[in-house]
């Protein structure tokens, strides 16, 4: 009814190519950032503490292992690793350099995760599939190795941990216990769509197209001049970076502090990879609707059940937690494979054509 | 009319010469021989069909000249080129294209990104305009739309351009394979059955493509396919392959008449 293309005609190829190339569309993602925006200052600060900001903060990192899992075919279990050497590289970089602004060392952490990436990506040209997932898991073990036994990582804390020094932006304390929730949820809310942003120019571009290609049909894609071992390096190189900039995110805005051997755990790659396959391998939108789930889940029953009346304690919910995502998980790789954004597409179509079927 | 042109231009390799040798090709898996000594060649311009039997070598043969399979003995000449190795992104960048025996098309992928795959080659704007998908990198996507669209108008297959190609029946697959292969805009293009599992409509659309694609932009065509009435009637020679040996090579109507030919596919008495 409301949601028709009717009489929105394209004359040229750059209207076509749009991202967005519906109106509807655009008008939903412009009320969808203003909700964002006005969020913060609607929400509770449990809300904000608990769901808004680790969802801001890990989207980015399940944004980065959509690109090499859902649109270049690797499966990766060492985006907490990946997630970590940003978290260790920002906290050295503004400590070692605190007269530059964080949010530039938040962003450039990614690079040092994407030269680990790469070098961890590197068997991906002679192994696949499960076995591929297997050698990114050295990758993840080796990086939580070095995080805990490595202490100049962590400027040789006596705890062995991170402890987010206080950095400001324009005068307003943005990292560090002074910090105002509101700030750092907008702060990481700039991050999430910029990085939305590019991630999905390059994947509507030449490098996204042969990322998809390898995935798809290897063979042909060598044969229409694209590099594997190129292709794939770069695909780590770019979900790494995104990683890197997730767990800088994750430590100095959500976390505020952190303990390698705890936080950057094969658990959170596990999650990562899951919310990746409930959300929808190879889409945008879906890489958020996994991220919601995995991150509101757990808050929604422990707090949520009780609520209406069930009584379950915090350590119940979590492993129920665990129970749902886990069958979830085998549900969606058997039944829809493109997870919740392949539900959210065939919704979109079904009210284009409403009140007809088909 | 098309703006795809054979780059005609930048080879040297006139109407009528050699444009690809196969020389005392020989392949082996362990101990099965693929190819045994195989030579034959395929002049600039024409049609040359690559029949036999199953398991004659006929796909190991196309595997050979874009480089899935290194052949252990001879050499393959390509514009005057001498090689004893080559991989296939090269063969790809020297002009040689190729549709697959089962449809090896990017599934998950629509039509249109498809064949605009088939342009990766020719595109070459980098990472950072790639992130922001402004400027050059726009102007260079669209300038390979208009391309693309071309190709899209020439097969015909304008109403299929934004579905998934895993969703398409399977003659469609063929023909956006096909579409893929023109991109790259080859001058060699190696066709592995193009006409399998068709029906007779679909088969007759596709021999009216082959041969537009080889006279109206010049494209050598190498094809394999088993419906003779097609070869015969496409092809300007044909090489017959048996067990991985070469039994006959030339006009149609010589091949026809060949004594070893009507055994190979008739068998013999014994």
């Amino acid at each position: 009814m409301f949601y028709r293309e009717t009489g929105q005609f394209k004359t040229n190829y750059a209207d076509d190519m749009a991202i967005f190339p519906i109106r509807q569309d655009r008008i939903g993602i412009a009320i969808i950032i203003a909700i964002a925006l006005i969020l913060p200052f609607v929400a509770s600060d449990f809300v904000l503490k608990t769901i808004l900001l680790p969802f801001l903060a890990l989207s980015v990192a399940v944004i980065g292992l959509n690109i090499l899992t859902g649109y270049t075919g690797l499966i990766s279990l060492g985006s907490a690793g990946f997630m970590g050497v940003g978290a260790y590289a920002c906290y050295k970089l503004t400590t070692l350099f605190p007269e530059v602004n964080i949010i530039i060392w938040i962003f450039a952490s990614g690079f040092f995760a994407a030269a680990v990436g790469v070098f961890f990506g590197l068997p991906s040209l002679r192994i696949k599939g499960l076995y591929l997932a297997v050698a990114t898991l050295a990758a993840q073990f080796f990086l939580q190795w070095a995080f805990v036994r490595i202490p100049w990582l962590f400027n040789y804390n006596p705890s062995g941990a991170i402890e987010v020094p206080l950095r400001t932006l324009f005068g307003v304390p943005i990292t560090g216990p002074t910090a105002e929730l509101e700030v750092k949820y907008l702060i990481c809310l700039g991050f999430v769509i910029g990085m939305t942003w590019l991630a999905s120019n390059l994947v509507h571009g030449r490098i996204g197209r042969s990322w998809m290609a390898v995935r798809d049909m290897d063979i042909a894609a060598e044969l229409m001049g694209i590099k594997l071992l190129n292709a794939k390096l770069l695909a780590f190189a770019v979900s790494s970076f995104f990683c890197g900039v997730s767990g800088a995110l994750f430590v100095f805005l959500y976390l505020g502090g952190a303990e390698a051997g705890t936080e950057f755990a094969i658990r959170l790659s596990f999650l990562i990879l899951f919310a990746v396959i409930i959300g929808g391998t190879g889409s945008m939108i879906g890489s958020f609707f996994g991220t919601a789930f995995i991150v509101a889940l757990p808050t929604i029953l422990k707090f949520g059940a009780p609520a209406i009346g069930i009584a379950i304690t915090g350590a119940t919910a979590e492993k129920i937690v665990l129970m749902i995502i886990g069958a979830l998980t085998i549900y969606l790789l058997i039944v829809e494979p493109h997870g919740l954004a392949r539900l959210w597409q065939i919704m979109k179509q079904k009210l284009r054509v409403w009140p007809f079927p088909y | 009319m098309l703006h795809v042109s054979p780059n005609t231009a930048t080879t040297g390799i006139a109407k009528g010469e050699v444009l690809l040798s196969v020389e005392n090709v020989s392949l082996r898996f362990g101990g099965v021989k693929a190819i045994s000594d195989v030579s034959f060649d395929i002049l600039k311009g024409e049609v040359r069909a690559i029949i036999g039997p199953n398991g004659a070598g006929k796909t190991s043969m196309l595997n050979c000249i874009n480089g899935f399979y290194f052949p252990q003995e001879g050499h393959i000449t390509y514009k005057g080129v001498r090689r004893q190795k080559v991989r296939p992104h090269e063969a790809a960048s020297s002009g040689i294209a190729r549709t697959f025996q089962n449809v090896a098309l990017f599934k998950g992928m629509t039509t249109l990104d498809n064949i605009m795959t088939g342009r990766t080659l020719k595109m070459n704007v980098g990472l950072f305009w790639q992130l922001l998908r402004h400027g050059p990198a726009m102007r260079e996507e669209i300038e390979h739309r208009r391309k693309v669209e071309d190709i899209i108008d020439f097969l015909e297959i304008q109403a299929i351009r934004k579905i998934p190609v895993g969703k398409l029946p399977y003659g469609l697959q063929k023909r956006v394979e096909l579409g893929r292969a023109l991109a790259m805009e080859p001058e060699l293009l190696l066709l592995d059955e193009p006409m399998a599992g068709m029906n007779l409509e679909e088969k007759e659309d596709m021999c009216r493509f082959i041969l537009d694609v080889n006279q109206t932009f010049g494209t050598t065509i190498a094809l394999i396919e088993h419906d003779m009435g097609v070869v015969m009637d496409l092809s300007d020679r044909v090489v017959v392959l048996e067990y991985g040996r070469k039994i006959a090579d030339g006009t149609p109507d010589v091949v026809k008449a060949d004594q070893k030919v009507i055994d190979a596919y008739l068998g013999v008495a014994h």
